[in-house]
């Protein structure tokens, strides 16, 4: 067994506080991702698309909830990572991203061990979904 | 039914290689930390033998495209993402992506019609043996419905 993480059912990630969004993460994100979309970088297509200003693209916030994960890279790896989006994201939001650990199955590579994950904007939750983490045997 | 004649449809597939390169801007660009992206030495010593590619990375990759469809440029809205390894990614693997219009169904909600549209995406290494399956499901709205005639 791995000696240096023990996850059981209700175990809580702890939770992280992001720096606000702003506007050369987006940029940066855009050039790392090649997703160009204008209403993550640019006002006036934010505006065109009716929208009340730029918002983050949807799938930096999924990385975003990755990150719970990177410190425990070298026991195990993101298996399977479910999400679906609830509200979009703007400049100056501050996230917040968590999770908890809500089953354990035994499979051929390891234990799966599977979370309920989240990123919140105070009260909201703007994305949410499942993460299976699978943890190597020793 | 949104796009119908394309549900079943695939791209041809398209090669890929997971360049250092990318892999440690798009780290960056995440904020993620892990060495296991960026440092070549940690990453050599590490069970992986190399360096690995973030969760969401084949975000980046050209799946190709489905003859003919032609999705419209703005209002589309991303509703759900998901993706399934069958072991990790590494930096340094060619990976054959493509991609394939899965279903396309509607709804009637509280905003008036909306459309639904899923597309699976997937990447194989040299051998044919899959890597990974991404799944998205793209939300259509009424407006931008009526933009594209259907």
């Amino acid at each position: 067994m791995n000696g240096t993480l023990l996850w059981s059912v209700g175990d809580e990630l702890r939770e992280r506080t992001l720096p606000p969004v702003d506007r050369m993460r987006l940029i940066k994100y855009a050039g790392a991702s090649g997703d160009y979309n204008g209403i993550h970088l640019l006002d006036d297509a934010a505006e065109d698309a009716g929208l009340p200003g730029i918002i983050a693209h949807g799938m930096l916030t999924v990385a975003t909830m990755g990150l719970l994960f990177s410190p425990h890279l070298e026991y195990g790896y993101i298996k399977t990572f479910r999400n679906r989006f609830s509200s979009m994201v703007f400049l100056g939001d501050v996230l917040r991203v968590g999770g908890r650990v809500v089953g354990v199955e035994e499979s051929d590579e390891g234990l799966l061990h599977k979370f309920q994950v989240y990123a919140r904007r105070n009260e909201d939750t703007v994305a949410s979904g499942e993460v299976g983490f699978l943890l190597y045997r020793a | 039914m949104l796009y119908k004649e394309f549900v079943g449809l695939r791209s041809e597939p398209v090669k890929n290689l997971v360049e250092r390169g990318p892999v440690r801007r798009f780290a960056e660009a995440i904020e993620d930390p892990s060495p296991l992206y960026t440092d070549e030495r940690m990453a050599t010593e590490s069970r992986y033998g190399r360096l690995l590619a973030p969760p969401t990375f084949p975000r980046t990759f050209d799946y190709g495209r489905i003859e003919g469809l032609e999705l419209p440029r703005v209002g589309l809205i991303h509703g759900e993402f998901s993706i399934s390894y069958e072991r990790p990614l590494l930096v340094g693997e060619e990976v054959l992506c493509s991609m394939q219009l899965k279903d396309s169904y509607d709804k009637r909600g509280r905003r008036g019609l909306l459309g639904f549209l899923v597309f699976e995406r997937t990447g194989e290494d040299p051998y044919g043996e899959r890597i990974f399956t991404t799944n998205d499901i793209v939300v259509v709205t009424e407006a931008v419905r009526r933009g594209i005639g259907a």
